[in-house]
């Protein structure tokens, strides 16, 4: 069952992302382009998005568990940190050289591309690399 | 500044947004989580016992592009970077989204809609940083425009 929920969760998203246009590049450098000619569509993607969130957070903060009797998972961190803001303005470095971030990256394997299939595959690896590095700097 | 009205999609923009807000709603109220995509699939790097759930969650995503292409909906990405631009970037994106707990979804959905501080100030260092760079790519080193 949870799983099931979890299929028709990334489904959603999924073709929210495709309708919203935040799987075309070209979509989100218009809007990181805010020095050239700006396409703010994206404003309209996350005001969407938020309103709903809010709504469902609320919701289920309400309620205090998840529907399947689950404890909600939340993360409970609210000091900021340097990796917490080193690992921001890395993502956005890459995120303004290709246009895509970590969920339409996914989506767009779907599509079969070649371009697609080698910046997950990056991105995939530069995961991995964290896994490794954030390992050698637990033990030191 | 100019803004893009070509480009400018307000609609299909708002409608794909609300949908990805009720994703976000579904998965915390069903399963207890929150909807960050980096996070999902960091999960599997290495495997964790929930493995089945990220692999679902990511199976639906593979999956949306298929379903709307049936419905002749679904426009393929157009990529206009080489090869060597996709590399560098999908590590950074990789490494930078794990570094910061989390993306665009993560952060600047689910963080913000809880309003928390971390997830705020990390959405607000991404967006400048992206703009940064569009910047410097754009009009700095001033790369061809696709459009």
């Amino acid at each position: 069952m949870k799983n099931l929920i979890a299929f028709a969760v990334g489904l959603i998203f999924g073709i929210g992302l495709l309708i919203s246009g935040m799987t075309q590049p070209e979509k989100i450098f218009g809007f990181l382009d805010i020095f050239g000619r700006w396409d703010p569509s994206l404003v309209f993607v996350m005001g969407g998005a938020l309103v709903v969130a809010v709504i469902g957070f609320y919701i289920a903060g309400k309620r205090g568990q998840s529907l399947l009797g689950d404890p909600l998972s939340l993360p409970d961190k609210t000091k900021t940190d340097p990796r917490l803001l080193a690992g921001a303005a890395i993502f956005g470095v890459g995120w303004g050289l290709a246009g895509v971030c970590p969920a339409p990256a996914i989506v767009n394997l779907g599509f079969l591309s070649a371009p697609a299939f080698i910046f997950a595959a990056a991105m995939l690896a530069g995961i991995a690399i964290y896994a490794v590095f954030s390992r050698a700097t637990e033990r030191s | 500044m100019k803004i893009d009205w070509l480009n400018f999609t307000p609609w299909p923009s708002l409608t794909g947004g609300l949908l990805i807000g009720l994703a976000v709603a579904l998965f915390i109220n069903f399963n207890g989580r929150v909807l960050g995509a980096s996070g999902v699939i960091g999960g599997l790097i290495p495997p964790r016992a929930d493995a089945p759930l990220r692999l679902s969650l990511i199976a639906g995503l593979l999956a949306a592009p298929l379903l709307l292409s049936f419905f002749n909906a679904a426009r393929a990405p157009v990529f206009d970077k080489g090869t060597l631009t996709l590399v560098i970037a999908g590590l950074l994106v990789g490494f930078g989204t794990q570094l910061g707990s989390g993306c665009t979804s993560g952060h600047g959905i689910c963080g913000i809609a809880r309003l928390s501080p971390r997830s705020i100030l990390a959405t607000l260092i991404f967006m400048l940083a992206g703009i940064a760079t569009v910047f410097v790519v754009r009009h700095i080193l001033g790369a061809p425009v696709a459009s």
